[in-house]
């Protein structure tokens, strides 16, 4: 690992500044940024660690929403009464990501920030429908994936908070590979006040819904509704793990359970 | 260079860290403390697992710096001062539940962390889903659940001592 500057600022102002320097990156919990320095894939100056700044913490209802903060840890998201009560299917997904210590470390804002193409979050914020806040502005789901690795979030943009609308039903289910315990193809259903939504990870280079299953489920809410849609391979992901094709057939089969999951 | 103040073991300690010192490497190379091991280094294999604030957290992913003021337990500091093991200590050696030994400081921190968060109790499943963040190329794992079963009892209050393994 290159060596770099270390940073810890106490508040979004401070932090925000620190990023202004283009080569400085934003850390929490590390779970994938440091692995990334080990591998020297990347090289910033310095490192700003958000961890201290108390207003980007905890989970609190607002509403008919829960909102929680970026540092927020994904163990504290699938052991919060709060979080199990409104949305299970998101306390579901937060205790299924990784292994125990990953989520004893990982930050939903972290994960939502880096928009790994193979990570759970990012199905469940565009799945329900979720606005993003930063520290300059509130960014719907719809708006906020761009790309592999890449969100509407700016350099010196921090993300400070993700605001789940809670809805009727929620499922998620994914196929993880097994030693890395990645997305390979997973898909988080919701019904509610954001409509019916349908978000696919692990299967293509970002978290896309799937207009199709949407336009089924919307018509009638079951597993059989969404048994005969077939996700097309097209553009779709392909590696040692599966092969588009594969991918292609996990998105019908982890609707389905998807859609049971929820009720 | 930043400087991080924590208790390991329940010993404070100063060191001048450099920004990209992992925690693993001020425990095994500045205290000296090498029963935590470093297998894969790239997150995987759990061997470098150690408790931070009560919460069992790979060493080889987290920043010295990110501990300042934290307090860790590394499997040296189990055991009383009389030697005593822990009773998870206790469970491995009964149940025969490690081979070569590489992995068996992180398992035995994870398995602890399981355990303490797990106070009504766990099934198999449940032991070996905790243990998803471990990898052992020896046991097959059979064994380790077995331990883990077992300490589990004693760390609760439900039996005195450890069960004696099935000959």
């Amino acid at each position: 690992m290159y060596d770099f500057a270390y940073h810890k600022p106490s508040t979004v102002a401070d932090a925000v500044k620190l990023l202004a320097d283009p080569d400085a990156k934003a850390v929490s919990g590390g779970h994938t940024l440091i692995p990334a320095l080990k591998h020297r894939l990347n090289k910033p100056s310095a490192l700003v660690d958000l961890s201290g700044i108390a207003e980007m913490k905890g989970i609190r209802r607002a509403g008919n929403a829960i909102v929680i903060g970026a540092l927020t840890r994904h163990v504290e998201v699938a052991d919060s009464a709060e979080v199990k009560a409104a949305i299970p299917a998101l306390a579901y997904l937060a205790g299924h990501i990784g292994d125990v210590q990953v989520r004893n470390r990982g930050t939903i804002g972290g994960s939502v920030a880096n928009n790994d193409p193979a990570a759970d979050y990012p199905a469940a914020v565009l799945g329900l429908g979720a606005t993003v806040h930063t520290s300059k502005r509130k960014i719907a789901a719809d708006e906020f994936f761009l790309g592999m690795f890449t969100t509407a979030l700016e350099q010196d943009e921090i993300l400070t908070a993700v605001e789940f609308p809670i809805p009727e039903k929620a499922g998620y289910a994914k196929m993880k590979n097994p030693a890395s315990r990645y997305v390979m193809a997973g898909v988080f259903v919701s019904k509610g006040p954001m409509g019916v939504r349908v978000a696919v990870n692990g299967a293509g280079p970002c978290v896309f819904r799937q207009a199709e299953m949407e336009k089924a489920l919307a018509a009638n809410w079951s597993a059989d509704a969404v048994a005969g849609i077939r996700q097309s391979a097209e553009g779709l992901n392909s590696d040692i793990h599966g092969s588009a094709e594969y991918r292609a057939h996990l998105v019908t089969v982890m609707a389905k359970r998807a859609v049971a999951a929820a009720g | 260079m930043p400087q991080v103040t924590l208790t390991v073991n329940g010993q404070s300690h100063t060191a001048e860290v450099e920004g990209r010192t992992l925690l693993v490497e001020l425990l095994r190379e500045k205290l000296r403390l090498t029963g935590t091991h470093v297998g894969c280094d790239t997150s995987q294999c759990g061997a470098c697992v150690v408790h931070v604030n009560g919460e069992s957290v790979k060493s080889c992913t987290t920043l010295a710096v990110m501990c300042d003021g934290a307090s860790v337990t590394t499997i040296e500091g189990l055991a009383k001062p009389d030697g005593t093991l822990h009773p998870m200590q206790e469970a491995f050696r009964e149940y025969h539940a490690l081979q070569c030994g590489f992995c068996t400081p992180g398992m035995v921190m994870s398995a602890i962390d399981l355990v303490q968060k797990n106070p009504q109790g766990l099934t198999e499943q449940q032991i070996r889903e905790g243990l998803e963040g471990n990898l052992c190329r020896c046991t097959g794992y059979h064994n380790i659940v077995k331990a883990i079963a077992a300490a589990a009892e004693v760390m609760h209050g439900r039996r005195s001592e450890i069960a004696r393994a099935a000959e």
